[in-house]
């Protein structure tokens, strides 16, 4: 649980600034870092146990189908690193309240790092190497946000941009790495997969996973050639730039790599990548330092080039290459962050950054000077410091690497220029900035120095630099054994970290590479002259280019596909569905299965021939509209045939009844719609239509054919058998639809009640043209309402209501029910509709039908309630057998009241369309 | 039967398909109210063909298939709410965009090739 709480802390007192701000910046600033500081301690509480070599781990189903658990683990490595975050990230935000300006909100940042604290913390803690992935993804948007806090800025944004594109892009590289390794191992459980180093390493999908873990690794990390966000990313706050892109996330890629080490390191893939990419990395990043004028430019490179070090140092895979790597990782956390926050605060005091104006600064704020002066020193290797401990190890070590055969010779002499280079920049950025000669007017002048209250958190790096490298073995030698331990998987060879080691090579490299570093800088301005002279080089510009560039490609591929055409895209979908019936129609050898075909019925037949006749004569004479409409009907009446001849009369009666409606409906819209032109398409369009239609038409003929010979299996023998006993009825349909399957029948009419009410929505006040002539260019004609049609259908409209009701009330245990009964009183009162006009009906008849479709969807809904009170599933029905004088003994069932509930929706639906696109063709416009 | 049953459901898609490619909105109501004959009758065959076998068990020993049936009931209730959704959305369109192009744009052809059809069919 304790684990728990240390990731979970965090973001969950993300809050706390936000709300606390008001009571002013110190309020905010001490009740944020409660949070932080209890992290701290609980961090602590397990350093007996770690000292002692054991691991602690707390494990929670999350996902298991995905094998994706919450469970998190501690041991000496991710204690170091909670540690770092933890402690750390109190010193930034400590620092934060000063740094950031009035008018900035630090409770906007304060909330962000808490954010991305919890992230952090639970890449080092996760026991899982998927919620590993999941923690990953965190910081990377995070960090995003956390870039772009200007958003103001463009540097900013774009920076925050290319962070999360790198970052994010090869987060995915390490998922696809992680589900692998979870795949070769079974598990994604990190003690096992820690465990099957021979498994993976061995298996034919190992250099795969190396490469995508690696990819996700360097990315993070600023490895060459990804190095290139990290430089960019400085346009965040100074606060931010320690945290993130020094001591923390850009370690997140070091760790997984110590963290995986027992499991995918050792090999030769292993050290020739891994170790060729960070040496690459130290030295150009070193190089690329020493020519950046702006101090956070300088210290980015800086860390690009430290990032590679370590990296080199987990590569080369010796027991003391780790030990260094591990060491290094704190020595840099503590210089690296101390030296930004004195970059934050000279940019503070003076109002720049940049080196060619900076001059002689120890005059105005010498104790930022001192500890300047010390924390490079540090990062120099300077003896008597951390960084010179570290720095002589990873030297040791880049020694007589077994895996590069005769080239093992030039990985010590790269390493010893690239610490060239390193003396090189941190002279420069310290004796630039605060010596070499009078101070130059600065944007701000005369500099105001930071005050000691900001510089506390520096002062306490810098003094935990000075004395780890005076005591490093009593201090964290001990420690930093046991953390090797848990990168090795191994319990190796105690190593003591000792300041004089006697003359031996090590040494001698470190003493030249100072020399030589402090001399080259004596003589810069010559190396400055040459460096101007070459064509500068922006990676944000070629990054922002490789974007748009894509960008546009995806476009003009959009457009060249979507060209706003309906026909082109149904083409499409119908391509699409051909071929996919032609994968799924290959396998079949014989068309005809193996059940025997059915007789052909005469009615049937004839029913048919009419309706392929009917059809094929539509499509020929669409141009004719209404001969068109009048030929779709036949089709209509043709297929309520079928249905009637293969027992369906439920279907037959509500297709006939649909028939109706959709006819009038129909002949209304033709009303409105502009006159036809003859063959509009070109013939090369017909013909291609034809051979997509047939095409498709074969092929569904087929599968129906394929289908109807061979035997079936049906799930409807429950629905037969219980029709009755379950659910009161013989009308098995009809139980299906208000009983087994009342739940879906229920969306089925909310869905019909939608598209009324967007119907009537999308007419509401709408005014169409009302044509004089009909399609063929006819007047109407002067008696829109015979007087025999409407007689007749006034008298029609009783009876038909009863036969409704009656087909309603019998729908149970014969064919009939609330969708059929709904659509023939539909019918009857659209008649009157049609033969008396609308002025007509709403003088005798103002229904509110939205209102009506309401009640109807109300009805049905109560009714599926109403089981709830007596303790059954929604919709559960009951019934009851009721005995009245002179009627007799009759069935009430609860499934009527929702019968009553479909018919009200039919009814209230069907006229809301029908009378909405009816009235406008009157001039008498009737809302409501 | 099952073959005349898959030419009837073959043409209905085929028919139906043709007319959704029209340029103009009418066609494609109609090849949509094809098209729903056509899925309809294809869900209602998953059932297969039996004469004089409703499934009400009072009134026939043997019973056809009542799932399919109660399928398609809603299909075609639902199938009518969508051909008039589509129905009204091309008097919309026609009323806001003055035409009744399934685009929204009037593109006829050249009046030239139009006169030029005319001619060789009256010819």
């Amino acid at each position: 649980m304790t684990l728990l709480a240390i990731v979970f802390l965090p973001i969950l007192a993300a809050w706390v600034p936000l709300v606390s701000e008001r009571l002013g910046r110190n309020t905010c600033t001490a009740l944020t870092l409660i949070s932080p500081l209890v992290v701290v301690g609980l961090v602590l509480s397990y350093l007996p146990t770690v000292l002692q070599g054991q691991v602690s781990s707390v494990h929670f189903n999350w996902i298991p189908s995905l094998g994706l658990n919450l469970a998190f683990r501690v041991d000496a490595l991710s204690l170091m690193f909670a540690l770092l975050i933890s402690g750390i990230g109190v010193l930034v935000l400590w620092y934060a309240r000063f740094y950031l300006s009035k008018k900035d909100s630090l409770s906007k940042l304060y909330s962000m790092l808490l954010m991305f604290m919890t992230a952090m913390l639970g890449i080092v803690l996760s026991d899982n190497i998927l919620l590993l992935v999941v923690f990953w993804e965190l910081t990377s948007l995070t960090s995003f946000l956390l870039i772009g806090y200007w958003s103001g800025d463009t540097e900013a944004r774009k920076g925050a941009r290319m962070a999360l594109a790198v970052t994010g892009g090869g987060g995915l590289a390490l998922m696809a790495g992680m589900v692998l390794i979870g795949q070769v191992v079974g598990s994604f459980n990190l003690g096992e997969v820690l465990a099957s180093h021979q498994l993976i390493t061995e298996h034919a999908l190992y250099p795969i996973i190396l490469v995508l873990v690696l990819l996700g690794v360097f990315t993070k990390s600023a490895q060459f050639p990804f190095h290139f966000w990290l430089p960019h990313a400085m346009a965040a706050p100074t606060p931010v730039s320690a945290y993130l892109h020094s001591a923390t996330m850009v370690k997140a890629g070091i760790f997984l790599l110590a963290r995986l080490f027992p499991a995918l390191g050792g090999t030769d893939l292993w050290i020739i990548l891994v170790t060729l990419t960070g040496l690459t990395t130290m030295t150009f990043g070193a190089a690329m330092a020493m020519f950046k004028h702006d101090l956070k430019g300088l210290l980015a490179y800086s860390t690009v080039s430290h990032l590679g070090l370590i990296t080199m140092l987990f590569g080369i895979s010796t027991e003391l290459a780790v030990l260094a790597g591990v060491f290094h990782i704190m020595n840099h956390a503590a210089f690296k962050a101390s030296l930004f926050m004195v970059a934050g605060a000279v940019d503070h005091g003076t109002g720049t950054r940049n080196l060619q104006v900076l001059r002689g600064m120890h005059k105005y704020m010498p104790l930022t000077a001192l500890l300047s002066v010390l924390a490079a020193a540090s990062m120099a290797g300077v003896p008597f410091f951390n960084g010179f401990l570290s720095k002589e190890m990873m030297l040791t070590a880049s020694i007589g690497i077994d895996a590069f055969g005769p080239f093992a010779v030039v990985v010590p002499v790269i390493a010893t220029l690239a610490a060239v280079f390193s003396a090189f920049y941190s002279v420069r950025f310290a004796h630039n900035t605060f010596f070499g000669g009078e101070p130059k007017k600065t944007p701000v002048f005369p500099p105001h120095a930071p005050s000691k209250l900001m510089l506390m958190p520096v002062m306490l790096m810098v003094g935990i630099c000075v004395a780890v490298g005076l005591f490093a073995q009593p201090l964290v030698g001990n420690y930093v054994n046991l953390a090797a331990t848990a990168v090795l998987g191994y319990a190796q060879a105690p190593y003591a970290i000792h300041i004089w080691h006697g003359f031996n090579a090590p040494l001698f490299m470190s003493v030249v590479a100072l020399l030589v570093g402090v001399s080259v800088y004596q003589s810069r301005a010559r190396l400055f002259a040459w460096y101007n002279k070459r064509t500068p080089f922006n990676e944000l510009h070629l990054f922002e280019g490789m974007t748009q560039w894509v960008v546009l490609q995806a476009k003009n591929m959009t457009n060249g596909l979507e060209n706003g055409s309906l026909q082109r895209y149904i083409a499409f979908i119908v391509f699409l569905f051909i071929a996919m019936m032609a994968v799924a129609l290959s396998p079949l050898t014989d068309l005809a299965g193996e059940v025997a075909l059915t007789e052909p019925d005469f009615i049937a037949t004839v029913a048919s021939v009419l309706l392929v006749c009917a059809a094929i004569t539509t499509a020929f004479v669409h141009h004719h509209r209404f001969t068109a409409l009048i030929i779709v009907s036949v089709v209509g009446l043709m297929v309520v045939m079928l249905f009637a001849r293969f027992s369906a009369p439920d279907l037959a009666l509500t297709q006939l009844s649909v028939e109706a409606v959709t006819v009038v409906l129909l002949m209304l819209a033709l009303y409105f719609l502009p006159k036809a032109r003859v063959n509009e398409s070109s013939a090369p369009r017909v013909i291609r239509d034809i051979i997509i239609a047939s095409v498709a038409a074969v092929a569904v003929g087929i599968l129906v054919f394929a289908i109807l010979t061979r035997p079936m299996e049906t799930i409807s023998g429950y629905y037969l058998d219980n029709a009755k006993p379950l659910g009161g009825g013989y009308n098995v349909v009809n139980v299906i639809l208000v009983d087994f399957r009342g739940f879906d029948t229920f969306g089925e009419i909310i869905v019909l009640a939608i598209a009324g009410l967007g119907i009537a929505n999308m007419l509401k006040n709408q005014y169409l043209p009302l044509p004089l002539t009909d399609n063929e260019g006819r007047a109407w004609a002067n008696d829109p309402h015979p007087v025999l049609v409407s007689m007749m259908a006034r008298i029609l409209l009783p009876l038909a209501l009863m036969l409704s009701v009656y087909v309603f009330l019998r729908g149970h245990n014969a064919p009939g029910g609330g969708f059929v009964a709904g659509l023939i009183t539909s019918v009857a009162l659209i008649l009157q509709y049609v033969a008396s006009g609308v002025g007509f009906v709403h003088e005798r008849m103002s229904f509110n039908y939205a209102r009506w479709l309401a009640a109807g969807i109300l009805v049905a809904a109560v009714t599926g309630l109403g089981s709830w009170l007596v303790g059954f599933p929604f919709l559960t029905s009951t019934y009851q057998y009721i005995t009245l004088p002179v009627i007799g003994t009759f069935e009430v069932s609860s499934a009527l009241p929702f019968d009553v509930g479909v018919y009200l929706t039919v009814v209230a639906t069907t006229l809301l369309i029908l009378a909405y696109v009816g009235k406008l063709t009157t001039t008498e416009r009737v809302d409501g | 039967m099952e073959l005349i049953l898959a030419i009837v459901i073959a043409v209905l898609t085929g028919t139906g398909i043709y007319l959704l490619l029209r340029a103009r909105t009418f066609p494609v109501v109609m090849g949509l109210t094809l098209f729903t004959y056509a899925v309809n009758l294809f869900l209602f065959a998953m059932g297969r063909i039996r004469y004089n076998a409703p499934p009400v068990t009072n009134m026939a020993d043997i019973h056809t298939d009542p799932l399919p049936q109660a399928l398609v009931l809603t299909a075609i209730v639902i199938g009518f709410a969508m051909t008039a959704f589509v129905v009204v959305l091309s008097l919309r369109a026609r009323a806001d965009l003055g035409n009744d192009h399934v685009d929204g744009i009037d593109k006829p052809r050249p009046e030239k090739e139009l006169t030029e059809q005319t001619e060789e069919a009256n010819a």
